[in-house]
């Protein structure tokens, strides 16, 4: 075993534990889909599924199934390139913003100084996920849908960065790690609630959630931007809202709620207990808020958020240098 | 080998594992239903979906952005939020003359951001129609 240096071991470990991030990432989606379904019919007095497996457990396995069995349709009015790329996009784009979220300590894929802009960027491309998508299917609903979508990203993404700066400012850095570490004594949820409250809206609207689901309204475009998607195309969407969901939730724990930091517990556990919470919570979210009129989201976003999350910036950086000490 | 770069070196294998499993992933999930799928044939199933209809005409045609205006806009603060990017970073180095700097930047925003929307800039939407009898 002389290949086996103790560098090669190391690299393998980082390897394995990167692969065991992604798994968890896609199954845990995976899982949500069953568990929203769960969730919305205890707030709504049904049962919601429960009919395969104990307590409709295997609803996943039955669901998979059945969609990789399903037609893989391409329609013959859609751009063919464009309509296979959408899902691949929409998918890869939110699990790659998975690299710099830091589970515990010492457990996570890329610990880089650009850690936060990493997943701007890809926030940014999964944007097109949805344009593309909404625009090869050939559809009038679909593009509707993906204009929609065109909207929504005007009105989220100019104060979606400048949310989340408060948070780069108190702890002087993008890197995740760093931002977790300057969490020690207090949760950035105390000083920075108007960017939690801001970085929650953008969150949600990233992940095209309800209240911001102006993109796929069922009742009003019939799905939008995937209506002409079908079989495990559609499930990418599908599967890509959810993991979607998963990431802002494991995010806004790492930048707001201290992220593997709590007493008793080991810090994975903390960190697992945090995102489900939170999942819990857009899940809540769409039991219970109406759908909004799109230019009205719109006008919310411009008129309340960017200058909340703009004032709630210049408030941050004043006290930053009002409590540092002198000379430092 | 020093116990930085190992794990330096550890942490780029890591990312690029992760890069490609997550195409892999990707690309087999798009390609392999095309593999296990049945296949159906139909009149109805070549035309784009209108509720049940006839369609009338295709999706390919002019179609109004009415919002476009505040596209442009978006633009214009989008890059100017970058500017602020790198002041958050550097708070504590650049103390306060940078604060100040950033203080007349923000303003400023914030005042183009008052124009804009008091001229009507950001109001795409119809007006609301005054209650009467329905035409």
């Amino acid at each position: 075993m002389s290949w086996l240096t103790p560098m090669v071991m190391e690299v393998l470990i980082a390897m394995s534990q990167a692969l065991v991030i992604l798994l968890g990432a896609l199954l845990l989606g995976a899982v949500m889909t069953v568990v929203e379904r769960r969730l919305l019919g205890l707030w709504q007095d049904r049962y919601g599924p429960n009919r395969v497996g104990p307590f409709g457990s295997l609803q996943l396995v039955a669901d998979m199934i059945k969609i990789l069995f399903k037609e893989d349709w391409i329609p013959p009015f859609a751009d063919r390139a464009l309509f296979v790329l959408a899902p691949v996009i929409g998918m890869a784009s939110l699990l790659l913003a998975f690299m710099i979220i830091p589970l515990t300590p010492n457990w996570g894929v890329a610990d880089w100084h650009i850690g936060l802009l990493f997943f701007f960027a890809m926030a940014g491309i999964n944007v097109y996920a949805v344009l593309l998508g909404g625009w090869s299917s050939g559809n009038k609903y679909a593009l509707l849908g993906a204009m929609r979508a065109t909207a929504q990203t005007l009105s989220y993404e100019v104060f979606m960065g400048l949310s989340l700066m408060g948070v780069v400012a108190l702890a002087g850095s993008f890197n995740m790690r760093d931002i977790v570490a300057a969490q020690q004594g207090l949760w950035f949820i105390v000083p920075q609630f108007f960017g939690f409250c801001t970085f929650l809206i953008a969150g949600v609207a990233v992940t095209h959630r309800h209240p911001f689901d102006q993109p796929e309204a069922e009742q009003e475009l019939a799905d939008g931007y995937h209506i002409e998607y079908a079989g495990m195309k559609f499930g990418m969407f599908f599967i890509g809202e959810y993991i979607g969901m998963v990431l802002v939730s494991a995010l806004i724990v790492t930048l707001f709620f201290g992220g593997w930091l709590g007493p008793w517990l080991p810090p994975f556990v903390w960190f697992a207990l945090k995102t489900a919470a939170l999942l819990v919570l857009f899940v809540l979210l769409r039991a219970s808020l109406p759908r909004p009129r799109y230019d009205r989201m719109m006008s919310f976003g411009w008129r309340v958020c960017l200058p909340l999350t703009l004032i709630n910036l210049l408030v941050t950086g004043a006290a930053i240098l009002l409590l540092a000490p002198a000379g430092t | 080998m020093s116990q930085t770069a190992t794990a330096l070196i550890a942490e780029q294998w890591a990312v690029g594992v992760f890069v490609l499993a997550v195409l892999t992933l990707c690309v087999f999930t798009a390609g392999v239903a095309s593999l296990l799928g049945g296949r159906s044939w139909g009149r109805a199933k070549s035309l784009p979906f209108e509720s049940g209809v006839v369609g009338a005409g295709s999706a390919r045609q002019r179609f109004s952005v009415k919002f476009y205006l505040v596209a442009m806009l978006f633009v214009i603060f989008d890059i100017e939020a970058v500017f602020l990017f790198g002041w958050a970073v550097a708070v504590r180095e650049v103390g306060w003359s940078g604060f100040w700097g950033a203080a007349v930047f923000i303003l400023i925003l914030l005042a183009g951001l008052i124009y804009d929307s008091r001229v009507g800039a950001l109001d795409w939407a119809p007006r609301r129609r005054p209650p009467g009898p329905a035409t």
